[in-house]
């Protein structure tokens, strides 16, 4: 019953969307304000339709009703509760529904909170978002039914991928896709702006905040995602340029060019085109994205050729959706009326020139991804574009990047000055070369691109530091309490975020210098040296958990000595675990985070005389990855809470105080 | 700063990033390109002479697979027509197993082995690398579902 709920609910969902979808842009093209009042009501009905949907899938999850294909395909009634919930997402069909329930509440926000939006933009912005939501609603009910009945009811599931069973996995796709689907509500409102052909600095104060709440949504499931990869996968890597992965990393990339752009928007009235058309690409990007991951294009044909009808609806709703927002950008855009003037050195420039570098680098990602499917489509050769060809092409597009994002934020609007934006970085500069000849004065095995790294990520995070320590001392340190009071949050989330991007380089660069790895086949009483510890196997038991069973490996950690043993420092429980309802076997790696980085123990199979294959490393600065990217998130979060993106906040330049002032404009005053 | 020549910078940085891209993807791909082989195109010599890294694909032979010292293995990677011999020193992945699919990537020796710098790993047992698929279907020895 509650599964036909879920399957009516849905039918109900898109029925409403196609009406939001039309009516109401009737309505704004003949100024009828009863058509335009179809909108709102409509966006929150679909919202709460999906939602019932969603939670009626979730429900015959949590009862393990196998009469219900999807949950025959991906759950097991042996499973913990937490996981039957998470395994909602964890297949084809439920991610598809959790895509649409964030892509109906996005609209629903819009709905809800965008009052003091103009009533025509509003109801455009909802129609566009209404027609992405008959697209995907189409796709799930006619291709991709969640609710679909499987007769004979099987007895047992067939359980979900033991990889998947995991915390850090578990809310790493919800995140993933409030990023993607966030963007929507960007092409959406530029959609919106180039039917209504108007782009003004107040559309980009709307369009700001939610693209800003995406990327940090995206940050923060990438970031997840590279997390998970470090722990579970069990060889401590935490990136591999997979397609899977660059799907989430090329929107993340225009979003962020997008990001810069609009302020560009916001202060200056200019780059209009450039930023339409940013937040058109975004969103296909994450289109993009989705449907390769989700289709499995690039790991195989498979779901094309099991499944026709998808794989032709996936194609024919890109071409729909890019193409037909490009040919409007083409007619559209040359109305767009042209901004303010700039000099090439100028904040603006510096704007320009990371939307250059990001969405070229984001282009060299896209041909890596997308090349191994031509080639094999054309010539049936089969190649793979591996890491170093991403290091070869995206690693020297992000240095100069890098370099600049430094310079940037110091130049005025218009017109800048270069080589005094340079003289102000001078301190800035010594410190960094300092920490370069330090570290190559003192550590061994450096290399010039550890040294380079080393200067490069001290540049950016003192350097970042800089624009706020200018505001808060400009004028000597009398009054610089009341000034770091009066500080505007964007201000603090933009040093937040670029401190962010150093420490994340910081962290990449000793990581990837000084890492080491010993592999050693391991009897019981044996000891490995790794990094100043050593590891002593105590032994190897087996141990049960609720669906699986485990080779428990003990460690016993000392720290290296000349002669003996120390006292244990800690103790190490790595585990290979085989599970009941899978034929799969997973590596619990041991992690035991110090100050310096983390010890990383994984153990193996047993050679049959005895010994363990045993993998230990020491990851040195591996936490600086984390706390960078949170450092990024925490920065947009920041960002968001500034007054100016506050509905209906007053703005502050009506406010007494001169610091104030400068918070209503911050980059203006300087 | 006329609009034009705001224009024409535009242009010239665009075309700038541009064409730094293309360079740097042209010569990415000239040396970073893994092709890939099945054991019937190697046992043939179907490759470039040229002595490069790529990638072999199939299934571990059953009874092929042996233990060499501490954390060394050999086995034969098929595709039910010709096989070749694999040697590869490290932790194998979890799934790595005879009878199972798998890719190898490294380089053949003269004497014929080839020497894996890594076994990739795979993310659960119903995955077959698509490679590996189609030689096997190259083949005809395709048993699963198309």
């Amino acid at each position: 019953m509650v599964a036909e709920l879920g399957h009516f609910a849905l039918i109900v969902a898109m029925v409403v969307a196609a009406v939001q979808a039309t009516v109401p842009l009737v309505g704004a093209a003949r100024g009828a304000d009863e058509l335009i009042a179809v909108a709102r009501p409509a966006a929150l009905i679909q919202f709460l339709m999906a939602g019932v949907a969603f939670f009626a899938l979730m429900y015959c999850f949590v009862q393990s009703d196998f009469s219900v294909l999807t949950v025959f395909q991906s759950s097991h009634s042996l499973k913990p509760l937490l996981y039957k919930v998470t395994g909602v997402w964890g297949n084809h069909e439920g991610s598809l529904l959790l895509w649409i329930l964030i892509l109906t509440g996005f609209g629903a926000a819009v709905a809800a909170f965008g009052t003091n939006l103009p009533p025509t933009l509003a109801a455009r912005v909802l129609a566009v978002q209404a027609m992405i939501g008959v697209g995907f609603l189409a796709f799930i009910l006619f291709t991709s039914n969640p609710f679909e009945r499987v007769f004979p009811v099987p007895l047992e599931g067939r359980g979900l991928n033991p990889l998947l069973q995991d915390p850090g996995l578990a809310i790493h796709p919800p995140f993933l896709y409030l990023g993607y689907v966030g963007f929507s509500l960007a092409f959406s409102f530029a959609v919106a702006a180039l039917i209504e052909g108007r782009v003004d600095p107040a559309w980009a104060r709307w369009v700001r905040p939610w693209t800003l709440a995406a990327w940090c949504f995206l940050t923060t499931g990438i970031t997840l995602g590279s997390w998970w990869a470090y722990y579970e996968l069990g060889w401590g890597g935490f990136w591999f340029w997979d397609p899977v992965e660059n799907a989430s990393f090329m929107p993340w990339l225009a979003g962020t060019a997008l990001l810069h752009s609009a302020i560009v928007v916001e202060r200056r009235d200019t780059l209009k085109a450039w930023t339409i058309l940013l937040a058109i690409l975004t969103f296909s990007l994450s289109l993009l994205g989705t449907f390769i991951v989700r289709s499995g294009v690039l790991t195989s044909v498979h779901a094309f050729a099991t499944d026709p009808a998808r794989g032709l609806f996936i194609l024919g709703f890109l071409v729909v959706v890019i193409g037909g927002s490009l040919a409007l950008f083409a007619v559209r855009a040359p109305a767009l009326k042209a901004g303010g003037l700039f000099a090439p050195i100028s904040r603006e420039g510096a704007l320009v020139l990371n939307n250059l570098l990001l969405a070229t680098a984001c282009a060299t990602v896209l041909l890596g991804t997308l090349y191994p499917l031509f080639l094999d489509a054309l010539t049936g050769e089969k190649v793979s574009v591996g890491p170093p060809f991403f290091n070869a092409t995206f690693g020297p597009l992000m240095v100069p990047l890098l370099v600049a994002m430094v310079v940037g934020p110091l130049l005025p609007w218009k017109r800048g000055d270069l080589r005094g934006a340079l003289e102000r970085l001078r301190f800035t500069f010594l410190v960094a070369a300092s920490a370069g000849v330090t570290v190559y004065a003192m550590a061994t095995d450096t290399s010039l691109a550890a040294i380079g790294g080393i200067i490069l990520a001290t540049w950016i995070i003192l350097g970042g530091l800089r624009p706020l320590y200018e505001r808060v001392f400009r004028g000597g340190v009398a009054g610089s309490a009341e000034r770091l009071r009066a500080l505007p949050r964007s201000a603090i989330g933009m040093a937040f975020a670029h401190c962010g991007i150093g420490v994340i380089v910081m962290g990449l660069t000793v990581l990837l210098t000084w890492q080491v790895e010993r592999d050693q086949v391991m009897r019981v009483g044996d000891a490995m040296n790794v990094s100043g510890y050593t590891i002593v196997l105590r032994g190897v038991q087996s141990a049960a958990g609720p669906n699986y069973v485990a080779q428990r490996a003990n460690f016993d950690v000392h720290r290296t000595r000349s002669e003996g043993l120390g006292p244990v420092l800690m103790t190490l429980h790595p585990e290979k675990r085989s599970y009941v309802d899978s034929p799969q076997v997973t590596t619990e790696a041991a992690i035991e985070p110090t100050v310096m980085g983390d010890l990383y123990v994984v153990v193996g199979d047993a050679d049959g005389t005895g010994g363990y294959a045993v993998r230990g490393y020491f990851k040195p600065f591996v936490h600086w990855l984390w706390f960078g990217a949170a450092l990024m998130v925490a920065g947009g979060v920041v960002s968001l809470t500034d007054r100016r993106h506050r509905v209906g906040a007053p703005s502050a330049r009506k406010s007494r105080d001169p610091g104030a002032l400068a918070g209503a404009h911050p980059s203006a005053a300087e | 700063m006329t609009r034009k020549r705001q224009r024409m910078i535009f242009v010239l940085s665009g075309l700038g990033a541009l064409g730094l891209a293309t360079g740097l993807t042209l010569f990415a791909l000239r040396d970073n390109l893994v092709f890939f082989y099945s054991p019937t195109q190697v046992v043939l010599r179907e490759m470039p002479v040229e002595n490069r890294n790529f990638r072999i694909g199939g299934l571990v032979e059953a009874g092929s697979l042996e233990r060499v010292g501490a954390d060394t293995i050999r086995f034969a990677v098929t595709d039910t027509a010709n096989a070749v011999r694999v040697t590869y020193t490290g932790l194998v992945p979890n799934l790595f197993k005879e009878g199972q699919g798998v890719v190898a990537e490294g380089r053949l020796g003269t004497d014929g082995v080839f020497v894996a710098s890594s076994i990739l790993a795979k993310h659960d047992e119903t995955y077959m690398p698509k490679e590996v698929m189609d030689a096997l279907k190259a083949q005809g020895n395709w048993k699963g579902g198309d």
